[in-house]
């Protein structure tokens, strides 16, 4: 059977059992609503348009957030990769930072940067950038120094060594860093969202749930979900898979 | 003379040992000569490649080339290693044409890439990726790459070592064909003899620990060498009794620092 088929197969049961566990043991809808009340509530935010003005504020606060941090990212990593004495130093504070949940920033953003906007971009580029540095630090230092050798007998040197080979010898770590970053980035937003404040999906998931209207709050969760795996899938993991082919570290 | 190496000493310094790699290198190369190092591992033969090519500094002595000494890498000294280290994001002909691209335009270097592509038979193969074609195939465009900056002198280290026996042979003979056509002084740094008696016209025997030059050895043979078998025979013997004494020396010293422990 196809890995597709037996797939829907699977997420058919899985609604179905959902559905006849709620209507068998009649659960309270402020408990858990049925599958279909989810629908309905998806399918109302999107035609009043709520959830589409929502995701226009979130998406434009990730792609600030991202595009802030992809740049922080690459300058601190080529830094850390080329100074030893700022890997040695900063170097290890990122690290540190590297297992804080960026979300635990929150308290200090809000007073730094006040109620809005700015505080969840804040916690959105901490997040995304030290996964992003780390990345291109360990693509810098993973160039083959052969290919630096015979480059040097073909006259390269300095910064045109440096773009011409170290810059196009670690991009496939980069792509993967950037991956990571979107990765971080959005799971950062959307905890920046739900305690800050809106428009946004996060903080209209935390308004459905001030309501108690569960149905909207699972529908927002699925968006979340649909979303993440969506830009993964189609953009990140294709570009991922089209540098590592180009390079030749695709192992199929 | 073209190629002079003057008294070349190399030592590298290891958890405060100072361990000597090369002693007293002397060495004349004429220009359009094929020279061929040959030894066992560990004899430092690809070390002194490097300090040709600028890669690595000679702690004493120095390396003259036309008369001037050798300070860095330059564009006059083409190097062609054992992998054959080309570059995964450029397809073949751009990694030919990477030397060049400062100095000229695109379209001056993808004629002269076509034109050393031709030259080691891979002119069907520009546009591939370097990771689509075999081993041979890629150390034959890093050869197409190391001549395309049309350099006084080719360094080769080792280049066929990671290759099948057949393979090995066919790049054989395009070398020596390039070497006939462009008339091109090459250094030839390998461990196998029969490459070297195929190839050169003379031989330098390093033995090891330090490495040392045992002896040069002049092959005065028509090109192909296939019709003078018996005579290389003659000298295959005598470079392997050479040789032979050199693996002695590494096995006494091991065992030796076996038995002290």
């Amino acid at each position: 059977m196809q890995p597709a088929v037996k797939r829907i197969i699977f997420y058919v049961l899985l609604f179905s059992i959902w559905q006849g566990a709620v209507y068998v043991f009649d659960v309270s809808p402020s408990l858990l609503p049925a599958p279909t009340d989810v629908f309905a509530s998806l399918y109302e935010g999107f035609s009043n348009l709520t959830l589409v003005y929502d995701l226009a504020a979130s998406f434009r606060r990730l792609f600030i957030g991202l595009a802030i941090a992809l740049v922080l990212g690459l300058l601190l990593g080529v830094l850390l990769a080329k100074s030893k004495t700022a890997d040695e130093t900063l170097g290890s504070l990122i690290l540190a930072l590297q297992s804080v949940p960026s979300i635990v920033w929150l308290p200090l953003a809000i007073m730094w940067f006040g109620l809005n906007e700015m505080a969840v971009i804040f916690i959105v580029v901490l997040g995304a950038t030290i996964v992003m540095t780390i990345n291109v630090r360990t693509g810098i230092m993973n160039v083959p120094p052969l290919f630096i050798k015979a480059a040097k007998t073909m006259n390269y040197k300095g910064f045109r060594l440096f773009s011409k080979v170290t810059i196009p010898a670690s991009i496939p770590y980069a792509v993967t860093g950037m991956r990571l970053a979107w990765a971080f980035a959005w799971r950062a937003l959307m905890a920046g969202e739900l305690l800050s404040t809106g428009p946004g999906l996060g903080y209209s998931l935390r308004f459905a749930s001030d309501f108690g209207d569960m149905s909207r709050v699972i529908a927002i969760m699925l968006l979340i979900m649909l979303i993440g795996i969506i830009v993964d899938l189609l953009f990140f993991q294709r570009i991922e898979k089209k540098v590592l082919r180009k390079w030749g570290l695709a192992t199929s | 003379m073209f190629l002079s190496m003057n008294n070349v000493h190399k030592s590298f310094t290891n958890n405060d040992k100072t361990e000597l790699v090369l002693s007293d290198i002397q060495l004349d190369v004429k220009e359009g000569e094929f020279v061929s190092i040959l030894g066992p591992s560990g004899c430092g033969k690809s070390t002194l490649l490097s300090i040709v090519a600028g890669l690595a500094h000679a702690t004493e002595g120095s390396i003259e080339l036309e008369g001037k000494t050798i300070k860095g890498p330059g564009k006059e000294r083409g190097m062609v290693f054992q992998q054959a280290a080309l570059f995964p994001w450029l397809t073949v002909e751009e990694n030919v044409m990477f030397p060049l691209l400062p100095d000229m335009s695109k379209k001056e270097a993808q004629q002269k890439a076509h034109h050393y592509l031709q030259m080691v038979q891979l002119g069907a193969y520009t546009k591939h990726s370097p990771h689509e074609i075999s081993g041979g195939m890629q150390q034959r465009v890093a050869i197409a790459r190391a001549l395309a900056m049309d350099p006084a002198l080719l360094l080769m280290d080792e280049p066929f070592g990671a290759l099948d026996e057949q393979t090995r042979s066919r790049l054989h003979e395009i070398v020596e064909k390039i070497f006939l056509e462009t008339k091109k002084t090459i250094l030839f740094v390998t461990h196998s003899i029969a490459e070297s008696l195929k190839l050169s016209d003379r031989i330098v025997v390093m033995g090891t620990q330090p490495g040392t030059i045992l002896e040069v050895i002049e092959l005065n043979f028509p090109r192909p060498r296939s019709q003078s078998k018996e005579e290389l025979l003659y000298y295959e013997e005598k470079i392997q009794a050479l040789l032979k004494s050199e693996i002695d020396k590494v096995t006494e010293k091991e065992q030796k620092h076996a038995a002290s422990r």
